[in-house]
């Protein structure tokens, strides 16, 4: 008993003083792969805040946008015409789903278009997959002009490894994440954006049109999915078992609120760092591939202590 | 004209609450129970059995287990595929245990694990509700999937890390296992399906369903009223992962026989909760209805190309199937968002009055 309340709560602790350089590599990890997932939640969040939508489709069109990409570069595209081309795909994704989904089951309620956009996902893998067939497959990273190779770093007499991948992925993330910040408080466009979050009919009734704010919507979180695909398929493969880590944006959104930007980027590093170090320190010990859960148990702990998550609105309930 | 109810009349409270207030309803599954019994097993072969009735009557458990939750207490739950598992795993460990006792009575039983672990899972919905508590459940889902890959001891340290249904019988006939035939679980299946439905739709035309209602339709207005909602809430926990244990226990006692970890993933939870949609959210027999759409669609669109004599490559029809299955999924969802048993209610108003409508 004393054996595992020691492995639990003293063991992990001394074996990061003990080597500070690996702590640092963790943390490292875990800080990539949060941007990562801050960037498929701030999809999501684009998404909820203009219609209210809750997209579980976002990580199919992270993993669709990449097929895409990937599909259309092995058909002998060059790379920067197959870009162009699926950031095409993704504008008529967005307004094909404005016209068959959006609009008919406007006003539905939240169940009715979670079920509605589960039902796209499950369209846009049979798409994909007809299209360019299901078997993972490689980014091609030296194409596209991401950098590849590692840096060393030495830090607390070890050193740290660091992927230029890793790096890039991270800047692209706070790139985007303060792009699209600005563009939400500073723009005609954001500001309307806003306003239909708010109300969809103050918004109608001040002449902000909500049809072209949802094709604006879907394909800005088209075109934040590509970028995610791009990275997280040069970082693994591209295939559709990407589809259940996107889910890791839903406790991301928890901790950051559905509505804020910036909290979704720290919620992102929170469940990223969080995850890599439970992994690392307490999950191994318990058989490894703790990976799959950690991020919903912190989500649910923090729910415990705060319901509305750390950025939430507080709701007032009224009858 | 044949579903008039002229001349019934109702000279109590109680009678009009019945379960049937229409004769003609009560006539009409008499009828289909009797078909189901007497007819069904004796004229389908083991094809349609397999493939088509069993499987639609299992998940229509799992289906009412989460439309209690959902459609009656109003909580969104993406858990079902784990507390199917938990009910398949309790099951199991039952059966090494105590292979003396009944199989049914194990199955029966094994859903109580399950609602247990759903009573722990629900206890976030005291302060969390709506999508917030939807990542609770997923909590549950990946957490327990992890235990069932990570936990050797619930499949009795076997190399494949499967779990296999035994050999087992009632009244000397083999109901579970490989020699078991497909009447004989099917018939098991059946009393199985028509005991728990029997009990779920008195459940919620009860109080506890009332209360369930009312916790959906207002949580703080149904607490002013004197409605205990940590309680409510937890109770339709408690009654859901049962029924879905119960399901998760015959699918794989019943149906494959044997199931891995991967049965009882994350598509699972979304396939039930696509059934419990389309089916009507807040209906028990929508949810047969919905389970069988959702069961048997891909099992026509397989079949149509045999049918047509097309020779599709079996990539292609998993990625065609998937295809055709969301953009079906949308169409209904545009044409009833309340799904197939309002569809059903309005043929039965109509039915009521013609052929004369006024």
């Amino acid at each position: 008993m004393l054996d595992i309340l020691h492995k639990i709560f003293v063991g992990p602790f001394i074996e990061m003083s003990h080597a500070p350089d690996l702590l640092v590599q963790v943390l490292w990890e875990g800080f990539v792969s949060g941007t990562l997932y801050a960037l498929i939640a701030l999809g999501f969040v684009l998404i909820y805040k203009a219609s209210s939508v809750f997209n579980f489709a976002q990580g199919i069109m992270v993993v669709f946008s990449a097929l895409t990409l990937v599909g259309l570069i092995e058909m002998g595209l060059p790379a920067w015409l197959a870009l162009l081309m699926t950031v095409g795909v993704m504008y008529v994704l967005a307004v094909s789903v404005e016209r068959t989904i959006l609009l008919p089951l406007v006003n539905q309620s939240q169940s009715t278009m979670i079920m509605a956009t589960i039902g796209l996902s499950s369209f846009l893998i049979g798409f994909g997959g007809f299209i360019f067939g299901g078997e993972p497959k490689s980014m091609p990273v030296a194409l596209l002009g991401i950098p590849t190779g590692s840096m060393q770093f030495s830090v607390f007499n070890g050193h740290i490894n660091i992927q230029n991948l890793d790096l890039a992925a991270a800047v692209m993330a706070l790139v985007m994440v303060t792009t699209l910040g600005i563009f939400f408080s500073k723009t005609r466009i954001g500001r309307a954006l806003r306003a239909v979050a708010d109300d969809h009919q103050a918004a109608l009734s001040v002449g902000i049109t909500l049809k072209q704010i949802w094709v604006i919507v879907w394909f800005t979180a088209g075109i934040v999915g590509l970028t995610t695909g791009i990275f997280w398929g040069a970082r693994s493969d591209v295939s559709f078992s990407l589809q259940i880590i996107a889910l890791k944006a839903l406790p991301v959104l928890i901790l950051g609120g559905f509505t804020s930007i910036p909290g979704v980027f720290i919620g992102g590093l929170i469940i990223g760092i969080g995850e890599q170090l439970f992994e690392y320190y307490w999950g191994v010990q318990m058989g490894g591939g703790t990976q799959g859960w950690v991020a919903y148990m912190i989500a649910l702990l923090f729910l415990w202590v705060m319901p509305q998550g750390l950025f939430g609105e507080k709701i007032i309930e009224r009858i | 004209m044949f579903y008039n109810e002229v001349g019934q009349f109702k000279t109590s409270y109680r009678a009009d609450q019945a379960l049937f207030p229409i004769r003609q309803d009560l006539i009409a599954l008499g009828v289909f129970l009797i078909f189901l019994y007497a007819v069904v097993p004796f004229t389908f072969n083991n094809f349609w059995l397999n493939t088509v009735v069993i499987p639609t009557l299992i998940f229509g458990v799992a289906t009412i287990g989460l439309n209690i939750l959902t459609g009656y207490a109003g909580q969104l739950s993406f858990g079902t595929g784990a507390f199917m598992g938990v009910g398949a795993y309790t099951a199991f460990k039952l059966t090494t245990y105590f292979p003396e006792i009944n199989i049914v009575i194990l199955i029966l039983t094994s859903g109580v694990t399950s609602a247990a672990i759903g009573l722990f899972f629900g206890i976030p919905s005291l302060r969390i509700k709506g999508l917030y508590l939807a990542v609770a459940t997923l909590a549950a889902q990946f957490f327990l999937e992890w235990v069932f890959i990570q936990m050797h001891w619930l499949n009795n340290y076997s190399e494949s890390g499967a779990i296999v249904a035994p050999t087992r019988t009632l009244f000397g006939v083999a109901i579970t296992g490989p020699s078991a035939t497909a009447s004989a679980r099917y018939l098991v299946v059946l009393s199985i399906v028509v005991l728990l439905t029997w009990i779920a739709a008195n459940l919620v035309r009860g109080r506890f369903g009332r209360s369930w209602r009312a916790v959906r339709d207002m949580d703080i207005a149904a607490e002013l009223i004197g409605i205990s909602l940590f309680g409510a809430k937890l109770r339709a926990f408690a009654v859901s992962s049962f029924y879905c244990g119960v399901s998760g226990a015959m699918l794989v006692f019943f149906l494959y026989g044997a199931a891995e970890p991967n049965v009882f993933d994350i598509n699972r939870s979304f396939s039930i909760l696509f059934m419990v949609i389309i089916g009507g959210l807040g209906s028990i027999y929508g949810s047969f209805l919905g389970a069988a759409f959702i069961w048997n669609l891909p099992i026509i669109i397989r079949l149509i190309p045999l049918a047509l004599g097309l020779r599709v490559e079996p990539v292609y029809t998993e990625f065609l199937t998937s295809m055709i299955e969301g953009a079906l999924i949308i169409s209904v969802l545009i044409v009833e968002p309340r799904g197939f048993a309002r569809l059903w209610q309005i043929a039965r108003e109509k039915l009521r009055l013609w052929p004369f409508p006024y």
